[in-house]
């Protein structure tokens, strides 16, 4: 009996690695590149590159803390220093899975905290490439993911996975995240439209071990219909800093302390 | 009056000054920046009472020093501007203070700005002194918000947060002037006028307080403040045969709430207050405004990528409405029992959130009046901007809140290089 109980496992076994395979993946990856430690601290260079090769420069420090598991609960808070008019700004989220963010902005100029309102995660995050879940990350249950093949990306080898949004109304049709197997880390994605076009192209640019992490330290996103590019660098990145509770609060976001703002 | 406001707060920067002599010996973070700009608003629909054709002309300078040491830091924010109208040029302390910050409290001495409440644009638990002369002539939005002179007290035990603010020096709003804009005045022959100020008396000394914490994912916060109504009520020496008249703020308490959270796929907010005409609690005196209930009710959502819609329903009650009615001059205006007005906010980023258009509109539902402003703002690049608008008033009536500012459309550039 026990046996063929085994017999057929081990027929079901291949199946089933591969579509656990995406998933978990997918899963491994998300903690990798947005979860890694219990807080981490970077310095944001965010360059938006036309097409006809103007820069605008978008700089702020950005500091991140997890509550609960990877895929659980994060807040952020940053601090912005460039541009000039939206200089000591500061920007605070709750983001939370499976359900909208909470957003609040603080405007100096006027001593404002301000709930903003922020239904559309595809919405371009400050006017750059990336929206705001390329930064803060997409619920995984909002897509179905399948591996499609294994490829190397550089000497990196990668799984790849498509993952299609279940909801119809997403901009894109779906999306392939080359996922580094060692590091599990996207080194690739490439998305594309409703009519199977390629419109979209994220790269890790530069990876660097952080305190242990792996850690993409460069990354762009490209506009092939737009043409415009943004490049992300990120300075003095640093995990494990211990970030208080309280910082996340009104209090801080008038008044952000200054041994986070370096 | 703009020269008393200069003086004490300057005096007490330049105390800061030598009291802190330690920061700078232990190598402070010194931080400079600042702008330029030019901001000019012309008159679309008729000239000013006095002739002239613009609302607003004047090139401005402002200077930010920060600089901070351990648990201390100082802000200074000064303007230097040249009024091309006037043919005169002013520097003003915009900001000035010194702050200390511990786990537990902080506090911030000197000229501040203080914002309190969910309503954009309007201010029912925001008893802070407002330039409204600045936000009806096309200048840049922190223009609205003056400093207010006095202390700050935050505590933070945890199960929620307090703010004291202490006001020794009264500051009351600005209006616009009557040379410049068109305006209702209830006794025109009359111009034998004068200003009496509360803020000589140390005793009359302000105070508010916020308390505030999270309530179930929403932003609650309680208000209660106690002191003077920043805008003026008129005395006429005489009732039946005025000669003169004497501007005054009434005493005023208010309290009130207000919420903020994300509802409906948005973000819903809620404020309500009471104001405590402490100088006449029946009614009886129709030169003080009665005690009124204020609310109002906002929601803002994100239809489609960086475009925003801002809606806005607010209502004033006015208390002891049958004494006002009764003791009302005749020939003076009769205001509604409940005042309600609306207000719209659209916003549309485009090119990256380098172009903003944006539209804002009160409209009255009780005086059938409104303003309109349009407005587009470009980032030419990272440090320089620009920004065409219009303000646009209208209304049935003469005496409305925006109707009587109907020969007052203008329209507005600023331009601002901003390091």
């Amino acid at each position: 009996m026990n046996r063929i109980y085994v017999f057929v496992l081990l027929l079901l076994l291949p199946l089933n690695a591969l579509a656990i395979t995406a998933d978990e993946a997918m899963k491994k990856s998300q903690a990798a590149f947005l979860y890694p430690g219990a807080d981490f601290k970077a310095r944001v260079m965010m360059k938006l590159i036309s097409k006809g090769g103007q820069e605008r420069v978008r700089e702020m420090m950005m500091l991140r803390k997890n509550f609960g598991q990877p895929g659980g609960e994060q807040k952020y808070f940053m601090y912005f220093f460039q541009p000039a008019d939206v200089r000591n700004m500061t920007f605070m989220v709750y983001k939370y899975p499976g359900k909208d963010a909470d957003r609040w902005l603080f405007v100096p100029a006027i001593n404002m905290v301000r709930r903003i309102a922020a239904q559309d995660k595809r919405s371009s995050f400050v006017g750059s490439d990336f929206t705001y879940e390329d930064i803060s990350g997409r619920n995984l249950e909002d897509d179905t993911h399948a591996v499609v093949k294994d490829e190397k990306i550089g000497d990196r080898d990668c799984t790849v996975i498509k993952s299609t949004p279940k909801a119809a109304e997403m901009e894109y049709s779906y999306k392939l995240s080359w996922i580094d197997k060692t590091t599990f880390l996207p080194m690739k994605e490439e998305y594309y439209d409703k009519k199977g076009e390629l419109y979209r192209v994220f790269s890790a640019d530069e990876i660097k071990d952080v305190k242990g992490h792996p850690t993409i330290t460069k990354r762009s996103m490209k506009n092939l219909l737009s043409g415009h590019m943004t490049e992300v660098s990120f300075l003095k990145a640093e995990y494990n800093v211990g970030i208080e509770d309280s910082l996340f609060t009104e209090r801080y976001l008038k008044q952000p302390p200054k041994r986070w703002i370096e | 009056m703009s020269r008393k406001r200069t003086e004490i707060p300057a005096l007490a920067a330049c105390c800061l000054f030598f009291l802190l002599p330690p920061m700078s010996a232990m190598a402070a973070d010194v931080s400079l920046h600042g702008f330029v700009q030019g901001n000019y608003s012309l008159n679309t629909a008729e000239d000013n009472p006095d002739g002239k054709d613009f609302k607003w002309s004047e090139e401005r300078a402002q200077l930010r020093l920060e600089a901070a040491a351990d648990a201390f830091s100082l802000f200074i924010k000064g303007d230097a501007f040249h009024d091309n109208i006037d043919k005169h040029s002013i520097m003003e302390l915009r900001e000035g203070y010194a702050d200390y910050t511990s786990e537990k409290w902080d506090a911030r001495v000197g000229r501040q700005v203080i914002t309190w409440g969910v309503g954009d644009l309007l201010f029912i638990n925001d008893v802070f002194p407002k330039d409204f002369a600045a936000f009806f002539s096309g200048r840049p939005m922190e223009y609205l918000k003056k400093g207010t002179d006095g202390a700050k007290l935050g505590f933070y035990p945890g199960f929620a947060n307090f703010e004291f603010i202490a006001i020794p020096y009264f500051e009351p709003n600005t209006y616009p002037d009557p040379n410049k804009f068109w305006m209702f005045d209830p006794m025109p022959g009359i111009s034998n006028r004068e200003t009496q100020d509360p803020y000589k008396d140390f005793h009359k000394a302000e105070a508010a307080l916020r308390v505030y914490r999270d309530v179930a994912g929403y932003d609650a916060s309680l208000y209660y403040y106690r002191g003077f109504s920043r805008q003026p009520s008129i005395m006429p020496d005489n009732p039946l045969v005025p000669t003169k008249l004497t501007y005054f703020y009434p005493e005023l308490s208010e309290y009130g709430a207000s919420v903020q959270g994300r509802a409906l796929d948005g973000v819903l907010s809620l404020e309500a207050g009471y104001y405590d005409s402490r100088q006449d609690r029946h009614g009886i005196d129709p030169m003080i405004p009665n005690s009124q209930t204020r609310y109002l009710i906002g929601y803002q959502r994100q239809l489609w990528e960086d475009f925003t819609l801002g809606l806005q329903y607010y209502g004033e009650y006015m208390q002891d409405y049958s004494a006002y009615v009764q003791n009302l001059p005749s020939g003076f205006p009769q205001e509604k029992r409940l005042h309600q007005l609306t207000s719209i906010r659209l916003t549309q980023f485009m090119i990256h959130q380098t172009l903003r258009l944006s539209f804002f509109a009160f409209y009255g539902l009780s005086d059938r009046d409104y303003m309109l402003n349009p407005e587009v703002k470009y980032n030419i690049t990272d440090s320089v901007w620009i920004a065409l608008g219009g303000n646009i008033f209208g209304g049935d009536k003469p005496f409305n809140q925006f109707g009587q500012f109907a020969k007052n459309d203008n329209i507005y550039t600023q331009i601002r290089y901003e390091f």
